[in-house]
């Protein structure tokens, strides 16, 4: 009792005070040293979780995503068109086409490469469950990006980026937090025409990034740069139309996948 | 830890005092009994003690154990030593089970303190409790925040923010990356409000049933909601810029014609303007026994105190203190003051006074007089006519009294004489 006393006075002694006879054994009450939260453990077997996660892997167009978009939708979208040439980036000289009266024409055959890639791993991502942030500083499509990722079931930021979101993460959110497993830029400029800061912080975080780069951005920093223009707004509708469809297809695949290999183990 | 021993020596009274005051602990912040302070001291003196097992401390207080010597040293460090910035990590976070232990703690120190005092512990309210820490705890400390204290733990553990994202990690909220998720998301909803309204007023022009002459949104009488109270709303801090962007999206919504459609919303962002007239008091006219209606009123400037009969059916006769206003008042400017009132209602030779005052100087007590006069006619007068007197400033104590001297200075401004040497 005596000792119950002193362990209520001075809950650090909590883990040091041996179990003494017939002393009951008090919880301390400090908050760091609660448990934490052990892993869910997923009751499916090995095989059947193998097999879903490696199965989309041995096929280079698994969601077929390639009937979701042509070069006709691409071109009627206006996404060949960019920037006049002063505002050209010397690195993005190899994505054009070529430029018609002072105006840069990106080369839509290289978009279809690009985009192929780029929403073949949005889907990868998608169906390993992953968080997928949109990000776009164009306060035109603010809205339109929103309610799309809203419908996705994923995430979006269109709005001033805070410094520490990404490096700083612990403190301007919490401990714990899980960031973003792939960051999609809508437009990877910000208001004053320079790069957006996401860009850079995410590769500092190792997180893959997918951007529409236009003629006057720096796409080095991106893992999937897709060419196209991000200021017209039948091309951004497109762009939010093939990444909402391509996540809703990764997810229904990955739900038929779980019923299919998780029904296989049960008949096994 | 001489305290301590106390403990174990003194009787059962003493110690179930103890015991109970150490259930209340966490809630009384500052203890009056010693050995609370001490044991608190011991903890706040040793912050990173790893392990602080003095076998004396168990000598002294287990009285039929045997002394299990334990081997450990005192191994006292201070956060200095261990490179810990504890003040970085920001305000203390409690988890859930703390709190909740925290408040079956408080149920059982409130049935405890209910039997002490002898009170049914059933009905034992918040009053009864501080009345109880009052009298176990006395304490002369002036500062009131400092004395103990025993509250619901709700009310003194600042409110934590639960977790934002599920087990997976997943956040709940599709605007979480954003730092501000409440807020962006109402600027959201508003900005597809607005565009709502848009689509429908492109709707009537493609009908041609478009016209400019639609129901407007009432504003008359309310006021935007302030920074504060839209942070009540979030749940979440926010700035100023972000306030007043959003007070510029709504009256962007309410400057198109179809603004009505969502009246309901933007209200929901409007509060009430309190009339000021309504809150003065006007008593009702009093009949004296010739029928002629009369009203008192008081009024108070600087140091003079004021009260005033006005009666009906006069012809402008004023006395103060028995003497009439001419002898009273010799300076024009003071009769102007007593004047005023009357002057500004249109009433000058129908109304008779009679007032008394005392304090103050000549122009305290022309002031006081005043308002005492002003608020005397509101019996009188109608609605607008008393909006429009406290318009006019008739109806409101002057605050101004004389500023005190300050310690260095001949007097409240004016400084002692500026020597060179």
């Amino acid at each position: 009792m005596a000792v119950g006393l002193l362990k209520k006075a001075l809950p650090r002694l909590g883990s040091a005070v041996p179990a003494w006879p017939g002393v009951r054994c008090m919880t301390s009450r400090l908050y760091g040293t609660v448990a934490a939260q052990t892993q869910i453990h997923q009751p499916d077997d090995s095989v059947g979780s193998d097999k879903i996660l490696t199965e989309p892997l041995k096929h280079p167009d698994f969601f077929h995503l390639s009937e979701l978009f042509s070069l006709k939708d691409l071109f009627d979208a206006r996404v060949h068109l960019g920037h006049k040439i002063g505002c050209r980036h010397r690195l993005m000289e190899q994505y054009l086409f070529g430029c018609r009266l002072e105006q840069d024409i990106l080369d839509l055959d290289q978009t279809m490469e690009h985009l192929q890639q780029a929403l073949n791993f949005t889907a990868h991502v998608a169906y390993h469950r992953g968080i997928i942030l949109f990000v776009s500083r164009n306060r035109q499509f603010t809205h339109l990006i929103e309610s799309m990722a809203r419908d996705c079931g994923e995430y979006a930021h269109c709005r001033y980026w805070q410094g520490g979101l990404l490096t700083n993460a612990n403190v301007q959110y919490g401990k714990g937090v899980r960031l973003p497993d792939l960051i999609v830029f809508l437009s990877t400029l910000n208001n004053v025409f320079q790069q957006h800061v996401a860009v850079r912080d995410a590769a500092k975080m190792n997180i893959p990034t997918v951007g529409i780069v236009d003629s006057n951005c720096n796409p080095s920093l991106l893992t999937y740069p897709v060419p196209g223009n991000d200021d017209s707004s039948p091309a951004v509708e497109l762009y939010c139309r093939l990444f909402r469809m391509t996540i809703n297809r990764a997810k229904d695949k990955r739900k038929q996948m779980e019923i299919l290999y998780g029904l296989k183990s049960q008949n096994d | 830890m001489r305290s301590i021993v106390r403990l174990g020596v003194g009787g059962v009274i003493l110690r179930a005092l103890l015991l109970r005051s150490c259930a209340l602990r966490r809630s009384v912040s500052k203890m009056a009994a010693s050995s609370g302070r001490v044991l608190k001291s011991f903890v706040q003196g040793c912050c990173g003690c790893s392990s602080v097992i003095l076998p004396s401390i168990a000598r002294n207080v287990i009285l039929q154990k045997p002394a299990v010597t334990v081997l450990a040293r005192l191994v006292c460090t201070s956060s200095t030593l261990q490179r810990k910035n504890i003040a970085a990590a920001g305000p203390e976070k409690y988890t859930q089970e703390f709190i909740k232990k925290q408040i079956e703690e408080f149920n059982i120190g409130k049935r405890h303190l209910a039997n002490m005092m002898g009170e049914d512990p059933e009905t034992f309210t918040q009053e009864g409790i501080d009345r109880a820490i009052a009298y176990l705890f006395p304490s002369g400390l002036f500062e009131k925040r400092a004395r103990p204290v025993m509250k619901h733990p709700d009310e003194i553990f600042p409110k934590q923010r639960a977790v934002q994202w599920g087990e997976d990690g997943r956040p709940f909220h599709f605007l979480f990356y954003t730092g501000k998720q409440s807020y962006y998301s109402l600027m959201h909803d508003t900005f597809g409000k607005f565009l709502d309204i848009q689509k429908y007023q492109d709707r009537m022009r493609a009908e041609g049933l478009f016209s400019q002459e639609t129901k407007q949104v009432n504003l008359i009488g309310s006021r935007w909601m302030i920074k504060e109270e839209l942070e009540e709303i979030l749940v979440q801090p926010i700035s100023d810029h972000d306030c007043l962007r959003f007070i510029q999206l709504l009256e962007r919504i309410l400057a198109l014609p179809y603004c009505s459609m969502e009246e309901e919303y933007i209200q929901r962002f409007r509060r009430a303007l309190e009339v000021q007239s309504k809150k003065q008091k006007i008593e009702p006219l009093q009949y004296d026994e010739n029928e002629v209606a009369f009203s008192t009123g008081e009024g108070r400037r600087k140091t003079a105190t004021a009260t005033t009969i006005v009666r009906d059916n006069g012809s402008g006769n004023i006395t103060v203190n028995g003497v009439d206003y001419l002898h009273y008042f010799p300076v024009l400017q003071d009769r102007e003051q007593l004047m005023f009132p009357f002057q500004f209602l249109d009433r000058l030779g129908k109304h008779d006074m009679e007032c008394k005052v005392t304090g103050g100087g000549r122009s305290a007590q022309a002031g006081a007089i005043r308002l005492a006069t002003a608020r005397a006619l509101l019996s009188f007068v109608t609605e607008n006519e008393v909006e429009s007197m406290r318009q006019a400033g008739l109806l409101t104590p002057d605050p101004r009294v004389k500023e005190r001297q300050k310690p260095g200075q001949e007097g409240a401004r004016r400084k002692f004489t500026w020597n060179k040497r």
